[in-house]
């Protein structure tokens, strides 16, 4: 291999990164370069900031790049894999450290995240990632972001120190199911996977029980866990990856779950499909995540929003008017007197919406007027809601109620 | 009835505007006998009265949640944003517990308020781009930066925690604050051209960006609602979005027919970067190709073509008129038929240079109704013109003139939002929420209508006097 340069190795290992979506730099602890120690740089409060956003409407917050794309793996949806022939490139740890401090001092990122492909052993690999977040943290005083993804079958003592440097630290568990994982990634195994997300919780916990004991014990991964599934390389339906997830949510206190739409990569292998699927069902996937999430939904709830036939999500109506339209007895809603959970579910109605409602009635009968200043959009909630000078007449019977909410067909396109 | 003035230090003054509205609360003072006032504003005319005494045991406390938002709100461009907060306030006081009733219009008037205002910072965190320099043997970071309200001072801390130990400084037009590594300074406004022009790291964060975008994933619209136009012009990395979209479309098809034997070709060539027209110049033809293909409302269907604005991208005066006619429609330019010509003579007697300016129109789209051979002009609806505002707004943020002149009662509906009488609202400036100056007078087409000619000679003269006035004020602020 020639000798590359730095920019043109960013560019390859760069392009590598991008099929990874996370991109979150928010729920770290508060830290800052004004406080405490002179000479650091950076700080995180809280709320992690988008500093670009590329065409593809995602979100660039952290230098987001590989340590290489050398890998000894072969897992057929990876553009890195074994037998792809992309061009390959290698950063040393003091290039990435370098390029990560020059583009913080410019105000381009938040921080780093960090992957990389599998050169000669998981704990090789594992350790260059730990010497790049050890040399931010300890060399330069960084007191940005750090997000490092583990490997899984690596040294859990490694695995500990990347949690003592990093914010985040994230495993893939690439694919929904576990068949899905033997045919695409047969090297992978969803067992070691488990294992490894199962460790970093419990390392997590001890800590926090440490730091409840004594003040100055050491954080561990103070910003969580997190993961990614692909959707759309394997067979899965959404039945299955909502699943998947709500179980992962539960097993591994995950701070969030990924999910991201399979893209054609070039030299595809081929085992894969070779058309995508739809974005639009990347976006219902992360709805739903949203209703587990923040509005109550169960995964049996979100079941009854899928298609029988099928056990996707429909994608012209986004998942909550989908579960609604099965349920139309439970509505309309007293927007007066209906519970929380009751109103979290009104297809349209925010969490935030939803509070700033449970207040407002504290003070005033709301009227449909009172109710469209706390909202968004009155339209779509119309059919569900009573208010006290309001009351849907049939609406919530009418057979074209999907169509008279749902998008035109034609904009369908748009997104897709 | 008494009027009273508050005198402010600044637009950002929360706690002089604090200080007074307490007094002017315990003084009993409603909130229409106070004219609000910021040092070095344009002042009133009017004679003021001496503030009340305070009377003794009148004092008072809010809960903590307004002088929240008061402190968000208060750096909100809108001039009426002191008035509104004592209104609150005068509230507040009497009823602690209203500012929980978001339901109320007054208190969410104020939270929209808040809520720009907090965009705008988040987003002046976002896209501040510090470029180096060297500066005595040191390097200092100097960025360029043009925030929509008055948040710099609200922002500094921020910038002094995360660069504590580095040496910057933020220019803005109204304020720049410069930090040495121990404490923050202020300085007045500045001009782009007094910030740095380029930084070597920027060729690698554009490749960057180019390299990280997934080309397989379009999403524009995504995109243009985190990160909208207006910000583009001092984004680097914002040049390279017309070629990328463009190639997107081309590189997933080829992907898609790259069959898996086929060999690899090489990662893309970077863009070249040399010679790359300004970044307004390319967020404004990115703005001028989506307008071509417009559909936001059914004129599109019986004009040729969408006539979008021409002239020099940075002139300091925009002209808007109504519609294009019948010629422009078919010409595929703004102002070349009768009352294009009528306008020229007229901008040439006022002695206003017309390769200088920016002319375009408030709808796009030739509305008209067929008789016979002829296409007659029509007024277009409160819709269309609201549908076209879309494009008119996003044109106005790319330009920034300082100046822009509504030419007849549509171009005065698109450019304030509102309907206004053209003899109320003519000859004198009108502030608009940009930062620039707003004047409305007639459509030159009017002058072609009027039949008497002894009338139509007065009513020329009179938009040839304010024109002038106008040119005036151009080479006065520009």
């Amino acid at each position: 291999m020639s000798a590359l340069s730095v920019t043109e190795k960013l560019e390859i290992l760069a392009d590598a990164a991008k099929y990874d979506a996370s991109c979150a730099s928010s729920g770290t602890k508060k830290r800052d370069s004004a406080t405490g120690r002179k000479g650091g740089l950076g700080s995180t409060e809280g709320m992690g900031i988008c500093h670009a956003y590329a065409p593809d409407g995602r979100c660039i917050s952290l230098l987001k790049i590989l340590l290489t794309n050398s890998c000894i793996f072969d897992c057929h949806y990876c553009i890195n894999r074994r037998s792809s022939d992309v061009r390959r490139a290698r950063f040393t740890v003091k290039e990435v450290v370098d390029l990560t401090i020059s583009f913080y001092r410019r105000n381009y990122i938040e921080g780093l995240f960090l992957s990389s492909g599998i050169i000669r052993s998981s704990d090789y690999t594992m350790e260059q990632m730990v010497g790049v977040a050890r040399s931010l943290r300890d060399d330069h005083d960084f007191r940005g972001y750090i997000h490092l993804k583990t490997i899984p079958d690596a040294d859990p003592e490694l695995t500990h120190q990347a949690g003592l440097y990093a914010d985040r630290l994230s495993i893939n568990v690439e694919l929904p199911t576990t068949q899905g994982l033997q045919q695409l990634a047969p090297e992978k195994d969803a067992r070691r996977i488990e294992g490894a997300m199962a460790g970093m919780r419990s390392a997590m916990e001890d800590m926090g029980e440490a730091r409840r004991k004594y003040r100055h014990a050491p954080r561990f991964a103070p910003a969580g866990q997190s993961t990614q599934m692909i959707v759309g390389a394997d067979g899965a339906d959404d039945r299955a990856i909502i699943r998947r997830a709500r179980s992962l949510y539960d097993r591994h206190a995950l701070r969030r779950v990924y999910y991201s739409a399979f893209s054609p990569i070039p030299s595809p292998s081929s085992v894969l499909p070779l058309k995508r699927p739809p974005l639009l069902r990347e976006h219902r996937l992360y709805q739903s995540d949203w209703m587990m999430r923040f509005y109550g939904y169960s995964a049996d709830d979100l079941d009854a929003a899928t298609d029988p036939e099928s056990g996707c999500l429909p994608l012209d109506i986004d998942p909550k008017l989908a579960w609604a339209l099965r349920h139309r007895g439970i509505f309309p809603v007293d927007v007066n007197q209906a519970p929380r959970e009751m109103l979290l579910r009104v297809p349209g109605l925010g969490v935030k919406a939803v509070d700033r409602i449970l207040m407002s009635r504290r003070h005033r009968r709301l009227r449909l007027d009172d109710v469209a200043r706390l909202t968004s959009s009155i339209v779509k909630l119309r059919p569900f809601l009573v208010a006290c000078d309001w009351q849907p007449v049939h609406l919530a019977d009418s057979a074209d109620l999907k169509s008279s909410l749902g998008p035109m067909p034609a904009q369908l396109e748009l997104f897709a | 009835m008494p009027m009273y003035r508050a005198l402010l230090t600044g637009p950002d003054d929360f706690d002089g505007w604090r200080e007074a509205a307490r007094r002017f609360v315990m003084g009993g003072v409603p909130a229409s006998q106070i004219d609000w006032q910021v040092e070095g504003e344009d002042a009133s005319l009017l004679s003021f009265d001496a503030l009340p005494p305070p009377r003794k045991g009148d004092a008072f406390s809010v809960p903590r949640s307004f002088i929240d938002l008061a402190e968000s709100a208060i750096l909100h461009r809108d001039r009426e944003r002191f008035a509104l907060l004592y209104a609150l306030l005068v509230r507040v006081r009497d009823n602690p517990a209203m500012m929980e009733d978001r339901a109320d219009p007054l208190l969410r008037r104020v939270e929209m308020l808040a809520k720009a205002v907090r965009r705008d910072m988040h987003k002046m965190r976002a896209f501040v781009r510090f470029r180096e320099v060297e500066d005595d043997g040191t390097s200092r970071f100097v960025a360029w930066f043009e925030p929509d309200h008055h948040i710099i001072r609200a922002n500094a801390g921020f910038f002094v925690r995360r660069f504590a130990s580095m040496r910057w400084s933020i220019l803005t037009p109204d304020l720049c604050i410069h930090w040495d590594g121990e404490v923050l300074t202020e300085g007045p406004g500045a001009t782009r051209s007094d910030a740095p022009e380029g930084d070597p790291m920027e060729d690698a964060w554009k490749r960057y960006y180019a390299a990280i975008f997934n080309p397989a994933r379009l999403k524009q619209r995504a995109m243009l609602s985190e990160m909208p136009r207006k910000y583009w012009r001092n984004l680097p990395e914002a040049a390279l979005i017309p070629e990328l979209v463009a190639g997107a479309q081309a590189r997933e098809a080829a992907m898609i027919a790259t069959s898996p034997k086929a060999p690899a070709r090489p990662s893309g060539a970077p863009p070249a970067v040399a010679s790359r027209p300004s970044n307004i110049a390319i967020s404004w033809s990115a703005l001028r190709d989506q307008a071509m293909a417009c559909t936001r409302c059914p004129l599109y269907h019986d004009a040729t073509q969408t006539i979008f604005g021409e002239g020099p991208l940075d002139a300091p005066l925009v002209l808007i008129g109504e519609q294009p006619g019948d010629q422009e429609d078919l010409a595929g330019r703004p102002f070349v038929g009768p009352a294009g010509q009528l306008l020229d003579r007229a901008l040439d007697e006022a002695g206003i240079d017309r390769a200088r300016l920016y002319v375009t129109n408030a709808v796009k789209h030739f509305k008209h109704e067929r008789r016979g051979k002829r296409r007659i002009h029509q007024t277009p609806e409160t819709s269309e013109i609201q549908a076209c505002r879309w494009w008119l707004d996003q044109e106005l943020d790319i330009l920034r003139p300082r100046i822009i002149v509504a030419l007849g009662v549509t171009a005065a509906r698109a450019l304030l939002g509102k309907a206004v009488t053209i003899s109320r609202t003519r000859g004198a400036p009108i502030a608009l929420e940009s930062g620039a100056e707003g004047w409305v007078t007639i459509h030159p087409s009017f002058l072609l209508r009027v039949p008497d000619e002894a009338r139509k000679a007065q009513e020329r003269a009179r938009f040839v006097e304010e024109l002038r006035e106008i040119g005036t004020r151009v080479k006065a602020i520009s």
